[in-house]
């Protein structure tokens, strides 16, 4: 589904994030993506968001080459992958409600459809009785199933979350876990970066492991080991 | 989706996102409100420069002298002739020997001895007088031409004198000056409209600046730059029509009280009479202007935070 092939990003001779990486992701599979900060796991979500072009390689989504993507067909290609980030990304100004419904009225969904799906949704991730708060009432938990809510409702191919549990307690982030874990049981494509073992271990699926740029390790017997 | 569900949408993104980022809106509106007032007042300035200008203008006239001897069915077949010339302000005004003739004796009325002069003499020694007004200072060189030509033709037999040849030098003077005036009216307009655009677009700047990071969410999670743009556009647009009404119903008090302070100063132009009158376009120029001002400065500042 997901072809990285000799991928690199080099912003000067001494910074290199990226050096030649290959992998591939197949469809309703779950990875995860380990190593240290400025191991390049993040650079390799920004190129596949097309936050960033790769310097060399080729980054295949399905059959497409992501990086040739004609500006307007962006957003479209976008709609395809719901996002988590560690600093959750929500809208400040915007209820639970409208965060989630942003996503669709971007997808051109109706009103009808919206005022359908997105409670449901939210009840999902259990957020039901806090569809009309903002952001700033909810606590860190809270706005990552929020979050996680807008990444799912146009039923995306993939969902990418960048280290979803990293300003989260073991608590919330194992709750976080188990909902990504549940995504990926209906049917769609999960990558998760992190550095927290434990987050690992309790998925127990393939791992990558990451270290200056490069992979160094592909497992799929989902242990920590860095 | 409809265009106009797709409409219906975006602009009540652009009424929550005006309406909840209340500070930012409010600091907007009020930088919008003091520039459209600068724009506003040189609506004012320029029709009080206007009647200034007219005023010393309409104080300028050629005044041709007729011999006495000239017959008053000829002089009024020339004042006919010359107000069908386009660069004359009607009406041409008509004196008669008689009149000016009453007019000298009521001037002299203390004066014996002129009064007496003129009783010894049998005839009106006066020759009629027409007072003519051009519609632009420039124009009086054109029509003192014609009476010139007309001297010519007849040998001088009926006009003895034009005094636009005496008066020419000030008049040229007020010329200049009068297009100076304009000049300058014209300059301070454009510059001060210029001003309130670069102020206006750099208050829209920063508050889009504020929405950055809102902006970069949404390009991640699909939308296009049509959709993050256009509530931005309409909150923009907002900014300024709210900011044109504000300064609409703040020239209400002002120029009534300029009006009541500076009287007929400026060629008796009542500034708040001129507000009334014009109403309808000023209300169109501060709001149109507040709209297209904030929409165009918004469509700019998203901008910068598209590019992929």
């Amino acid at each position: 589904m997901i072809h990285f092939d000799k991928v690199s990003k080099i912003y000067s001779d001494d910074s290199i994030a990226l050096d030649e990486v290959s992998f591939t992701v197949n469809s309703q599979e779950f990875v995860t993506i380990v190593g240290h900060s400025g191991a390049g796991k993040s650079t390799l979500i920004k190129m596949l968001l097309l936050e960033e072009k790769p310097s060399h390689g080729t980054i295949l989504f399905e059959k497409f080459d992501v990086s040739r993507l004609r500006r307007r067909d962006i957003p479209k290609y976008r709609r395809r992958i719901g996002t988590v980030f560690q600093d959750f990304k929500l809208i400040p100004n915007k209820t639970v409600f409208e965060n989630v419904a942003f996503a669709m009225e971007a997808a051109g969904r109706t009103d009808e459809e919206i005022a359908a799906d997105v409670p449901h949704v939210l009840s999902l991730v259990d957020l039901r009785k806090k569809i009309w708060n903002f952001p700033h009432e909810l606590s860190g938990g809270e706005k990552q199933r929020v979050a996680i809510a807008r990444a799912i409702i146009n039923q995306p191919d993939v969902v990418i979350a960048d280290e979803p549990t990293g300003n989260l307690d073991p608590i919330n982030a194992r709750e976080i876990v188990e909902i990504l874990k549940r995504i990926n049981s209906l049917g769609t494509t999960v990558i998760l970066t992190t550095h927290n073992k434990d987050v690992v271990d309790a998925i127990g699926k393939r791992v990558i492991t990451m270290e200056k740029g490069k992979i160094i390790r592909d497992n799929k017997d989902g242990k920590y080991a860095l | 989706m409809t265009i106009w569900s797709n409409f219906k949408r975006t602009a009540r993104a652009g009424f929550i996102g005006f309406w909840r980022n209340g500070f930012v809106s409010l600091a907007s509106v009020l930088i919008m409100t003091v520039t459209l007032f600068v724009f506003g007042s040189t609506i004012f300035i320029n029709a009080l420069l206007e009647a200034s200008i007219h005023e010393v203008e309409s104080r300028v006239d050629i005044n041709v002298y007729f011999s006495s001897s000239a017959k008053e069915d000829d002089i009024l077949a020339l004042k006919t002739k010359v107000e069908t010339l386009p660069e004359v302000a009607l009406p041409v005004e008509y004196i008669s020997k008689e009149d000016v003739l009453g007019n000298f004796k009521k001037h002299h009325e203390n004066d014996e001895v002129i009064l007496q002069s003129l009783d010894e003499l049998d005839v009106n020694p006066f020759g009629a007088i027409l007072n003519i007004r051009a519609k632009e200072v420039a124009q009086y060189e054109g029509i003192a031409r014609f009476f010139a030509d007309t001297q010519t033709d007849d040998g001088g037999t009926q006009i003895q004198k034009i005094n636009y040849y005496n008066n020419k030098q000030a008049i040229d003077s007020l010329g200049r000056a009068v297009d100076g005036g304009r000049k300058i009216g014209a300059s301070i307009t454009i510059a001060l409209a210029l001003l309130s655009i670069l102020i206006t677009f750099n208050t829209i700047r920063l508050s889009t600046y504020i929405a950055r990071d809102e902006i970069a969410v949404m390009r991640l999670v699909g939308a296009s730059n049509g959709f993050i743009r256009e509530p931005f556009i309409i909150a923009g647009a907002m900014y300024g029509a709210l900011a044109g009404i504000i300064v609409l119903g703040g020239f209400y008090p002002v120029t009534y009280w300029i009006a009541s302070s500076i009287g007929d100063f400026f060629g008796g132009l009542d500034l708040f009479a001129y507000y009334i009158e014009h109403f309808g376009e000023i209300t169109l120029l501060l709001v149109i202007s507040g709209i297209v001002l904030g929409s165009v400065s918004s469509f700019l500042a998203v901008r910068r935070y598209l590019r992929i």
